[in-house]
């Protein structure tokens, strides 16, 4: 017999049309049984006791990116986290940070996705496309591996704290997707566009706190990209002074 | 009401949709409307990989796309339609290709060339694969592309009504949902590429947001579907979330067993073993559930997906994805122990119908992916099939938009819209003016229905039973309410207007069940236990009627070179 456990879960409500009414918290009392995931609560209040609750979600399996949100504080998406994995019986559910909230749980994402077409996220080729593939080693594409898994959930974005004080600066996202294109052998990007992301809104910016690497669910680690680029953008200058650059 | 206007309306932001997009928008003013952002899209979770005979691998250097398509024939029980088949499997190196010079991230193998791995009912190892997240490094390159073209898109708008008088597409009503505004969308062309219909089933591998309502949607509007009884089951779902194991899993080798210890696939493909067919594993596994010989766990029965054997290395390398959700979800490490697996709905082998050209008979409309049925799936899809028909009818979709707009003076009418539109306001008018049935509560019903009498195995009392159970639920949705009157996100009334077309869906599949008197691919009558290729190499075509029950008539299959036989694996 599997028993179900009385939680209280505390819910951020607000609605962007409705300034005038402030951002308060809502208690729902839920039983929920063992294994129950965040999500799958959410989606019982919704259905069940109070359908003007808003929140995002698809997959349910944490390969979308769609419900990222803060829980007790901690960032990280709803669908791949357990109600009992909290370990005590109230909840506190909020919006992702450094974003608008435009209604209870579901914020307004349109500045981290400008500032991930701000990197130019995609493959950029000089040479003319063979007739097959771009030959590509085992060891090189292992290289990009981590970088190919992120799912631009934004949990690195809400838990930033440079975006906080500086809505300008591109996040770890943006930059850990300028990596896995740098770093892929195929890419032929010319050096001096690292020039772009070379001041205080972009590598430059980073904390180095590693925020972005806790929040991360899918074990991506944007702080070593931004430290790679630096690195780059660095050695490029000393090439540039002794005459190398290509 | 506002009225916008574009050359081409796309509707879905996965693969398909994405795909015709990059194909048209650098000559044409093209929209692409989709519910979530495009890459929150079901598209992303596509785990095994991608199909085409590059022969990369060195077990399959004498593969070819006419052997490609062959399996693709023969694992479709001879349903699919051999011609468009053909021009699939022909494209399909080029588009893997194609895919890989605009950034996709495949796998390599030690020269350098795409890694291939086998997968179930193909003679050769050529599913191309990135990891076990072949989707989502596929969506990814295809939402890349379109950034670089500057696509145009209407993230978080939901269609909610196809315009179409007289046999001519006009356009679509849809919900901005971020502004809680009903906008009505007038084009020259449409295309429809909103996905499958899983959440019809309680049992679905799928997405929350794969509800079917576009193929409902053009069902409605007079559209007519194809195929829609044959429901793709998926072997290996995880018990509880359901979430999908990818077919990789034994494609890379792992096992299935029983209660007894017993690699139970011996019995029912003795030589494709685990990598039989997917109609073929679903029943041998869903039998052996049936017979007693699973485990049980408080989440359901279950029979064991193994991959123990495989060794850390190899499934940390090969299947990370897998591994981790299995940790997330169910608390349970595949390099010590091995999954709690059940056969789940998984994807739509029928749809809107299309012709190989991704027209439907309707001018000006167009649909391509999971929600049309052109058919190359037939009544059973293989593995690694489904990615490569996305991108390339996507493809060729851009390819006959562009030929039916040089040709075809426009017709779009903004009145046909608009008045398709003021049919959506009060219908919202209505469910926010209360009623007491709840859509949560009719949709679980529903599900509940569809996997317990339309699901792996069929007979006709228990698709009657369907039947009557879906003409009963129609009725009660007329008296679904929705509580929030706030229009901005108001997810709980998207999901009530979409109910209604999946209620159309689920008829459409169950009366074709009901109807077919034979076992071909993924339908299997219990009563009917044999193929009926006299009677029954057929195409069922289910129109919208005023009875509410669908008008099915039947067409035939088109045969080119691969002629019918026994189907042993």
């Amino acid at each position: 017999m599997i028993r179900a456990s009385a939680y209280t879960f505390k819910i951020l409500r607000f609605d962007r049309k409705k300034p005038q009414e402030k951002a308060r918290f809502q208690t729902y009392r839920v039983k929920v049984i063992p294994g129950l995931t965040v999500l799958a609560v959410l989606n019982r209040i919704r259905d069940e006791i109070d359908g003007t609750l808003s929140f995002r979600s698809s997959c349910r399996s944490a390969v979308c990116g769609s419900c990222a949100m803060v829980m007790n504080g901690k960032i990280d998406l709803a669908c791949r986290t357990q109600v009992a994995s909290f370990g005590k019986e109230s909840i506190i559910l909020e919006p992702l940070p450094n974003m608008e909230i435009i209604k209870d749980l579901v914020v307004d994402m349109t500045p981290f996705w400008t500032m991930y077409e701000k990197v130019k996220p995609w493959l950029i080729r000089s040479t003319p496309d063979p007739e097959k593939e771009i030959p590509q080693s085992e060891k090189d594409r292992s290289r990009i591996d981590q970088f190919v898994n992120c799912i631009l959930c934004a949990c690195c974005y809400g838990a930033c704290p440079v975006i906080s004080r500086d809505p300008g600066y591109l996040g770890p996202a943006a930059l850990a997707k300028l990596e896995r294109f740098v770093l892929d052998s195929r890419d032929e990007r010319p050096h001096a566009w690292l020039n772009d992301v070379n001041d205080e809104h972009g590598v430059w910016g980073c904390d180095t706190v590693l925020r972005c690497i806790e929040a991360c669910p899918k074990d991506v680690r944007p702080t070593d990209a931004i430290i790679d680029l630096r690195k780059r953008i660095f050695v490029d200058k000393v090439k540039k002074l002794f005459g190398k650059q290509r | 009401m506002i009225t916008r206007e574009h050359d081409v309306i796309i509707v879905g932001g996965g693969l398909a949709g994405l795909r015709a997009a990059v194909g048209l928008c650098e000559k044409y003013d093209v929209a692409l409307i989709s519910k979530v952002h495009p890459l929150r899209s079901h598209s992303i979770a596509a785990q095994g990989g991608i199909n085409a005979a590059l022969g990369n691998n060195p077990d399959s250097a004498d593969d070819s796309w006419e052997k490609h398509a062959f399996d693709t024939i023969k694992g479709s029980d001879y349903l699919a339609d051999q011609d468009a088949v053909e021009i699939m499997c022909r494209e399909a190196t080029g588009i893997v290709y194609e895919m890989e010079h605009w950034g996709c991230p495949f796998s390599r193998f030690s020269d350098g060339s795409i890694a291939q791995r086998p997968f179930g009912g193909a003679g050769y190892p050529r599913t191309c694969y990135s990891a076990d997240l072949t989707g989502h490094v596929l969506l990814n390159t295809l939402f890349e592309k379109a950034a670089s073209l500057g696509v145009k898109i209407y993230p978080e708008w939901h269609v909610l009504a196809l315009a179409i008088h007289e046999n001519t597409c006009h356009g679509v009503a849809a919900f901005d949902l971020m502004n809680g505004e009903l906008v009505s969308l007038v084009a020259k062309a449409t295309l429809f590429a909103t996905g499958g219909y899983g959440r019809v089933y309680f049992y679905s591998t799928n997405a929350l947001i794969n509800t079917g309502s576009g193929i409902g949607m053009a069902y409605k509007a007079g559209v007519p579907l194809k195929d829609m009884e044959f429901v793709q089951f998926h072997p290996t779902g995880l018990i509880g979330t359901n979430i999908l194991m990818t077919e990789a899993c034994r494609g890379e080798g792992g096992y299935l067993i029983n209660a007894k210890g017993e690699r139970f696939m011996e019995k029912y493909a003795p030589k494709a073993m685990e990598l039989a067919p997917r109609d073929i594993v679903s029943r041998s596994i869903q039998t052996e559930i049936d017979e007693g010989r699973c485990l049980e766990h408080p989440l359901g029965n279950y029979i064991r997906l193994d991959l123990m054997h495989l060794g850390e290395k190899k499934i940390l390398e090969k299947l990370p994805g897998i591994r981790k959700i299995c940790i997330d979800f169910i608390g349970i490490d595949p390099v010590a122990e091995p999954i709690p697996i059940m056969p789940c709905q998984h994807y739509s082998m029928g749809g809107i119908d299309t012709d190989a050209a991704t027209a439907t008979e309707v001018q000006g409309f167009f649909a391509a992916g999971e929600c049309a049925c052109v058919s190359v799936h037939g009544g059973n899809r293989l593995g690694g099939n489904s990615l490569l028909e996305t991108i390339v009818f996507g493809k060729i979709a851009a390819a006959s938009i562009d030929t039916y707009l040089s040709v075809t003076a426009s017709t779009r009418d903004k009145d046909i819209c608009l008045s398709t539109a003021r049919a959506v306001e009060i219908k919202i008018e209505g469910l926010l003016a209360g009623g007491h049935e709840k859509t949560f509560q009719l949709h679980g019903e529903l599900a509940k229905t569809m996997s317990t009498y339309v699901g792996i195995f069929r007979e006709q009392g228990d698709v009657k039973k369907a039947m009557e159970e879906i003409e009963a639920l129609k009725k009660r949705y007329r008296n679904v309410g929705v509580s929030s009157p706030s229009l901005t996100m108001n997810y709980e009334l998207m999901n009530a207007i979409e109910l209604g077309y999946m209620f159309d869906v689920a008829h459409s599949i169950a009366y074709g069940a009901l109807l077919r008197e034979e076992s071909r691919g993924a339908h299997s009558r219990t009563d009917f236990p044999k193929r009926d290729d006299e009677k029954w190499l057929k195409h069922s075509i289910a129109r919208v009627t005023g009875t509410g029950v669908p008008d099915i008539s039947y067409r035939d299959v088109t045969v080119t070179r691969y002629k019918p036989m026994e189907r042993t694996y």
